[in-house]
């Protein structure tokens, strides 16, 4: 199989995101960047089937030259390839990155032949867009499913067919899709794997392709950016062992449940 | 949560190991009313604690990091809250064998048990070491692995007990202090918190990587910077998990590639301290909440991290296909001189620094802070080292700090000569005669801040006139010159000029001037004016703080020297006990005086020539002071003659106004090339001609664990006057003989098992009984080398130490330990090997 996954760079997340004095960008001081989170899930889900299938994962990403750190960090996983569509690292509008990406795979495919399956992130987790994967299988023809917690891919079927698996209240569907294919998935599809020691080494050596994208800003602008109130909970240690006992009375009975 | 106290004796900023154990030593010697504050939540706060690897290698050369080290690691085997998991450091290259042969000797000076390895022995304890790539190993059995957050917990829970308040989630937002009592003084008042106002007494920056921001507020410096150290754990490994334990296997220091390898359960913790030296400014530390799992856990920066994965692997080829979990940029605290900052800041009086120090100090240093507080000295050891007072202005600031830190990151595993010279941050002190000095091939040491020659390449003719030996030992020859053997015999048979403009001037002055200085000394300043003494000044428990000299200038002015490793301690001692009448003013005029030493039985020609002034005995007699004028090539220098000898040859420190100094250097060289003067460096002063005349210095043979009985330097009478340790001095004394005396010894046959003559460099090296026993007195003080040098007159590599008494006797043959070998040692006596009588200081 041939597997193109494409992912983003974003911050790292469990911390608070500052935002820039301008209301225009995240302030990075203090952030790591990370593969957002579903994209890292189909790294691994890419990675899996062409352990059971045979083949090559190629990665692209579309961000700043440190978004190279991302495609090296996929290779450290197995992929084998790695695709940097550069920009300035401004934000750009899912219109914009997805004519940028279509661009991409289209001259990729030209010299190498065609993907088996695109694999994208349900949604990003820094914009949250939910549809450049849409936007790019729409473009290139090709079928999409969004949200899949699951993929297989029978290559013995027709020209070869992917069953991807999403979930529903009550249960799940499976659907059908014929290759070339493209599917958007989320996180839980797998439990993605560390780097090795020697991944990491190893996803040094990777030869990255750099690309530099010719396509025209989308309807959508950003106006401002703004964090949203927190819920601010407090822990207090009412004490240890017994001599805490009364001091927990006291709180449930404040509380009205004792 | 209850609300914060308006009030406290004693508030402690920083709930990490440090802070904690602070409130519970200071709980368990009575203290009450204290208040401990962090900014984050606990048990964790986030500060360097939380992820710490937690583990203590027990021997280092250093004597206050070891000893501390220990005194840690026993105060969390106490709790409960220790394994001893034991640890090896491995050695790849030649270099690195003959360093574990130097750790062999430290392990034997601090009585830490600890075996060499071969690489089969050390693959017995650690399977899954490639030990194609280990030449040997240094095992320690007693390695440990500390809970420090649970020891943290409990050593507060002390405090708390003795009515302790914590205020966890409570910043520190300024500190105030108020003038006084003596003009330019400044005292703590308050910390204002985002909870409230405290009003205290003390204030204890415990803050580790923040606590020079929190120094700040206050105007006062903690020279320390936050840095990475990364940290990456890797597993799971079968072998490791199959041990069922959080640590099965000992810790393994590749000392080479400056990493380690410790079990942490079913992984491997892969540390280093070899990428390059990352630092952060305090006020770039991320807060809790925009810290994805710490402020002090960082996001890892790989690239900076991919040569010691390859070197783990080679180590440890399982570590490969392991699986990277968890890995940071974790900060940690360094200071300019890889030393902690423990004592009260000299910038305001009852302000405490207790900071950077690592997990594997914490306990101790704690106590040794709290102690301080409580007794107005530590207790523990000596910690002259670790004086927050010991650094100079220009070592303050951000410069100085991240350049030094930068320079020593590297050297954390490093092999560190005991004279090691820096590299950055150089001539930032020199003296007038600095350009001159250039011109003759000076080679600098820099104390502190100031460089002095230690020896002058130009003398390298002296080299062939006395024949002197160079060195086979690399080792033994680094950072060593035979010049320096050389300007010692031309010393002794014609003159030798020694710039001492690096020492520390301060002088007290007004009504109470003399009383004052009585109260700091042990013998009587209150002498004639021109006279001086040399005298110790004693802690309040009568161990050594400081020796140095005093002048009496004046009816109401007394003069201070001393050295320029304790300038900064002793200003600060200095200052800190002044009576508060207004009685006395302290002024520091180091920036106005140079000195310049002449000895050897040529002085009184060369100095007699520029001036007619009395220079025998009765005109300028031993300890005396004589104004003179000095006739420099036509010019006259006003200058003081200060008769006295620290190398053992007669002749004079001469005190002259700073900007006279090279007219001064100029005229004593002119007409000192006739008697066959030569400008000599620190390396006769400071090591050889001091040694031959048994003469103490301080940091080396005198410490606050020992006294003026235990050092020889006890007068017969004790002066009517009171005086700062007086009691415990006269206790001493009426206690009978001191348990230990210092010597010095000579070494009488310098060959190794190679056929090789080694030289002793005076680090720490033990002292031992013929049979090979450890010699400790009934204190536990071990019996090791305080300073090692050459004696070339009297033909003697020598060595100082204490000795029992029973021990320290003429003729007394006991071995001294260097690089893991035995070399016999001769008791000389407790005083000069060379010229006992002080003939030559008379003459």
């Amino acid at each position: 199989m041939r597997i193109l996954c494409c992912v983003k760079r974003v911050p790292a997340p469990g911390a608070k995101i500052n935002v820039a004095d301008d209301a225009l960008a995240v302030d990075a001081t203090h952030l790591g960047f990370a593969t957002s989170p579903h994209e890292e899930c189909g790294v691994e889900e890419a990675v899996q089937l062409v352990e059971r299938h045979g083949g090559e994962v190629t990665v692209l990403t579309l961000g700043p030259p440190e978004a190279a750190e991302q495609l090296r960090y996929a290779a450290s996983v197995g992929a084998h390839h790695g695709v940097l569509v550069t920009t300035d690292g401004s934000a750009w509008d899912p219109q914009r990155t997805a004519a940028a990406l279509v661009g991409a795979i289209r001259g990729l495919e030209a010299a190498d032949g065609p993907f088996d399956l695109l694999v994208f992130g349900n949604e990003s987790a820094d914009s949250g867009g939910f549809q450049v994967g849409i936007r790019v299988a729409y473009a290139l023809g090709r079928p999409i499913v969004n949200g899949i917690k699951g993929i297989e891919a029978d290559l013995e079927a027709g020209d070869g067919v992917v069953r991807a698996r999403r979930e529903i209240d009550g249960g799940f569907e499976v659907y059908e899709l014929p290759m070339p294919a493209a599917v958007g998935v989320k996180e839980g599809i797998n439990l993605p794997r560390y780097p090795t020691m020697r991944g990491r080494l190893a996803s040094k050596k990777l030869e990255i392709v750099e690309l530099v994208p010719d396509a025209e800003p989308g309807g959508q602008s950003l106006v401002r950016l703004h964090r949203p109130r927190e819920t601010v909970t407090e822990t207090e240690i009412l004490g240890n062992g017994p001599e805490a006992a009364a001091a927990v009375v006291d709180v449930l009975e404040e509380l009205g449940v004792a | 949560m209850a609300e914060l106290p308006e009030k406290a004796k004693c508030v402690v900023i920083g709930a990490g190991i440090v802070g904690n154990c602070l409130v519970g030593h200071l709980a368990k010697l009575g203290w009450t009313d204290l208040v401990l504050l962090d900014k984050g939540p606990l048990p964790n706060p986030g500060g360097s604690t939380g992820h710490a690897s937690n583990f203590i290698f027990p021997v280092d050369h250093n004597k206050e990091m070891c000893l501390l080290g220990e005194q840690s690691a026993n105060q969390y085997r106490d709790l409960g809250l220790s394994v001893d998991s034991g640890g090896i450091e491995v050695a790849r290259t030649q270099e690195r064998v003959d360093e574990l042969k130097r750790r062999m000797t430290s392990a034997v000076a601090w009585g830490v048990e600890a075996h060499l390895l071969t690489p089969e022995q050390v693959k017995e304890l650690v399977p899954f070491v490639n030990t194609d790539i280990v030449l040997e190993g240094f095992y320690c059995p007693t390695v440990s692995v500390v809970d420090s957050l649970e020891t943290g917990t409990q050593m507060r829970n002390v405090a708390v007990n003795g009515g302790c308040h914590v205020a966890a989630n409570t910043e520190v937002l300024d500190i105030i202090t108020e003038d006084g009592p003596n003009p330019g003084d400044r005292t703590v008042k308050a910390v204002v918190t985002d909870k409230g106002t405290i009003e205290t007494t003390y204030v204890v920056i415990a803050c580790g990587v923040w606590s020079n921001r929190v120094a700040n507020m206050a105007d006062a410096y903690i020279p320390l910077v936050p840095a990475v150290h990364q940290m990456a754990d890797v597993g799971p490994l079968d072998i490791l998990a199959e041990t069922n334990n959080e640590i099965g296997y000992p810790i393994v220091r590749d000392m080479d590639t400056f990493c380690y390898e410790r079990q942490s359960s079913g992984s491997m913790e892969v540390g280093s301290y070899a990428h390059r030296p990352i630092f952060h400014h305090p006020d770039d530390i991320p807060s809790n909440e925009e810290s994805a799992l710490s402020p002090t856990e960082m996001p890892f920066t790989p690239d900076d991290f991919d040569l010691q994965m390859e070197q783990a692997i080679e180590l440890m080829d399982m570590l490969g296909d392991a699986e990277i979990k968890y890995a940071i940029n974790g900060l940690l605290s360094l200071t300019p001189d890889a030393m902690p900052c423990l004592g009260e800041l000299p910038e305001v009086r009852n302000l405490w620094s207790a900071a950077a120090i690592w997990v594997k100090e914490g306990p101790g240093m704690a106590q040794v802070v709290a102690e301080w507080m409580t007794f107005g000295y530590p207790r523990v050891i000596d910690v002259h080292g670790a004086d927050v007072s010991r650094f100079y202005t220009e070592e303050r600031g951000d410069e100085h700090i991240w350049a030094r830190s930068a320079e020593h990151f590297n050297k954390t595993y490093g092999i560190v000569h005991p004279q090691e010279q820096w590299e950055s941050r150089r001539n930032l002190r020199v003296s007038p005669y600095f350009s001159r000095q250039q011109a003759l091939g000076a080679a600098f040491f820099q104390a502190r801040t100031w460089e002095r020659p230690q020896w002058f390449e130009s003398n390298a003719d002296l080299v062939d006139r006395y024949e002197v030996e160079g060195r086979e030992v690399e080792w033994d020859a680094r950072w060593w010159s035979p010049i320096t053997v050389a300007e010692h015999l031309n010393l002794r048979e014609n003159c030798g000029m020694v710039d001492l403009s690096a020492f520390q001037i301060f002088e007290l002055t007004g009504p109470g001037a003399v009383a004052y200085a009585d109260y700091l000394a042990v013998n009587k300043v209150d002498v004639p004016v021109g006279r001086s003494i040399y005298t110790p000044w004693l802690t309040p428990d009568g161990g050594f703080h400081s020796d140095l000299t005093m002048m009496r200038m004046g009816a109401e002015r007394v003069r201070i020297v001393t050295g320029v490793f304790d300038g900064g301690r002793d200003e600060f001692w200095a200052r800190r006990h002044m009576p508060v009448d207004g009685s006395v003013a302290f002024a520091n005029v180091t920036d106005q005086i140079t000195t310049l030493g002449v000895w050897g039985p040529n002085a009184p020609h060369v100095i007699g020539a520029l001036t007619s002034q009395d220079l025998s005995q009765a005109g300028s007699p031993y300890g005396s002071l004589v104004d003179v004028e000095l006739d420099c090539g036509g010019r006259t220098i006003e200058a003081v003659l200060f008769r006295i000898s620290y190398v053992g040859d007669t002749g004079w420190e001469i005190y002259a106004a700073w900007d006279d100094g090279p007219a001064l250097w100029d005229a004593l060289m002119s007409v000192g090339a006739d008697y066959g003067m030569r400008p000599t460096g620190g390396g006769v002063y400071g090591t050889s001609g001091r040694l031959e005349k048994g003469y103490r210095l301080m940091g080396a043979e005198l410490e606050s664990e020992y006294n003026p009985l235990e050092a020889g330097l006890a007068r017969p009478k004790v002066k009517a006057a009171p005086f700062i340790g007086k009691e415990p001095y006269l206790a001493a004394r009426e206690s009978g003989d001191p348990a230990v005396s210092m010597c010095v010894l000579t070494v009488e046959d310098l060959t190794d098992s190679q056929g090789r003559k080694r030289y002793m460099q005076g680090g720490n090296e033990p002292i031992l009984t013929q049979d090979g026993r450890r010699i400790t007195d009934s204190h536990g003080r071990v019996s090791r080398v305080t300073t090692a040098g050459p004696g070339p007159s009297v033909g003697k590599h020598l060595l100082m130490a204490y000795l029992p008494v029973e021990l320290a006797q003429p003729g007394t043959d006991l071995q001294v330990m260097y690089m893991n070998e035995l070399f016999p040692v001769k008791v000389a006596g407790t005083g000069a090997v060379f010229d006992p009588d002080d003939t030559r200081l008379r003459s």
